[in-house]
């Protein structure tokens, strides 16, 4: 279980990190994000988590309620993917998919930050409808 | 042309500043965008729309059931999980069903169920009376029970 308020704290980091990607269309510093992406979803050593508990935790109160680990993981990778695709559209010379795909990611990254806002309630069912058709048995050929 | 952005040398002088600056409007938009929806969604979130609709199953017949749409990748849900079943524990002739809308797939295509939480409000009869999107609280769950027994 986790404190809700760090991926609040991570998530306020990331829109930053995606404004200056943006704003200096920097295929490196999108890279630098994938990988705390990576290592916030796959490891316990996400660097904005460890951030969070080694400085702004002890000056917060416990916290009042636990989340789940999976909503946060889901979303690391949403970004992770996107910010692999920002980071390969400005290094391939391709700047609008660059673009594209940070801005993505930063409309997720803020309202998360800004107003809570879960990506896997809202993406993770429509994925799942559209992908997992049934087995058609009504096919008319 | 574009290739130039790769080595940033002389910013003003090449493609790369038209990039930047481009990027920048970029950001400033989604800022914007972002903030009208998650706006619109904290107005809209919880809120009961009256529907009209029936269900043969999943719900308890003679009660009032809150029939809960919920996936794993979702913190709202637990927090909906427990005002609805507190509601159900407090009140007679209410109860709380809550399902894993990937595992009811068809169901959810069918009651076009988009996002997580979902709960719709069911007459003891099976008639669908109410649904809402998004967490709700304790006092739109007991609302929206009140419309059902006006």
């Amino acid at each position: 279980m986790l404190d809700p308020r760090g991926p609040r704290f991570a998530a306020t980091i990331t829109t930053v990190v995606f404004i200056l990607v943006l704003a200096f269309s920097s295929a490196w510093l999108a890279l630098a994000q994938a990988v705390v992406f990576a290592l916030t979803a796959f490891t316990r050593y996400g660097p904005y988590t460890l951030l969070y508990r080694r400085f702004v935790a002890p000056r917060l109160g416990p916290p009042g309620e636990l989340e789940a680990p999976q909503p946060v993981r889901f979303a690391q990778i949403v970004g992770l993917i996107f910010a692999i695709l920002c980071f390969l559209g400005y290094l391939l010379g391709a700047p609008i998919l660059g673009m594209i795909a940070a801005g993505f990611a930063l409309a997720a990254a803020f309202l998360n930050a800004a107003f809570g806002f879960c990506l896997g309630c809202e993406v993770y069912l429509l994925l799942r409808r559209t992908l997992n058709r049934p087995p058609s048995t009504d096919v008319h050929q | 042309m574009w290739r130039k952005s790769k080595f940033p040398t002389r910013p003003g002088h090449d493609t790369l500043e038209g990039v930047g600056q481009t990027g920048l409007l970029v950001a400033v938009f989604v800022l914007l965008a972002a903030t009208a929806f998650g706006a619109y969604r904290k107005a809209t979130d919880g809120k009961v729309r009256s529907v009209s609709g029936s269900i043969s199953h999943l719900h308890e017949p003679g009660k009032i059931t809150l029939l809960q749409f919920s996936s794993a990748f979702c913190a709202p849900c637990r927090a909906t999980r427990v005002v609805c079943a507190e509601v159900a524990r407090t009140t007679p002739g209410v109860a709380h069903l809550e399902i894993d809308a990937e595992s009811q797939l068809d169901t959810v295509r069918a009651l076009r169920i988009r996002r997580t939480p979902t709960v719709l409000i069911i007459a003891p009869g099976g008639e669908i009376v109410g649904r809402a999107e998004g967490a709700l609280t304790l006092a739109q769950v007991r609302t929206a029970i009140g419309a059902v027994h006006a």
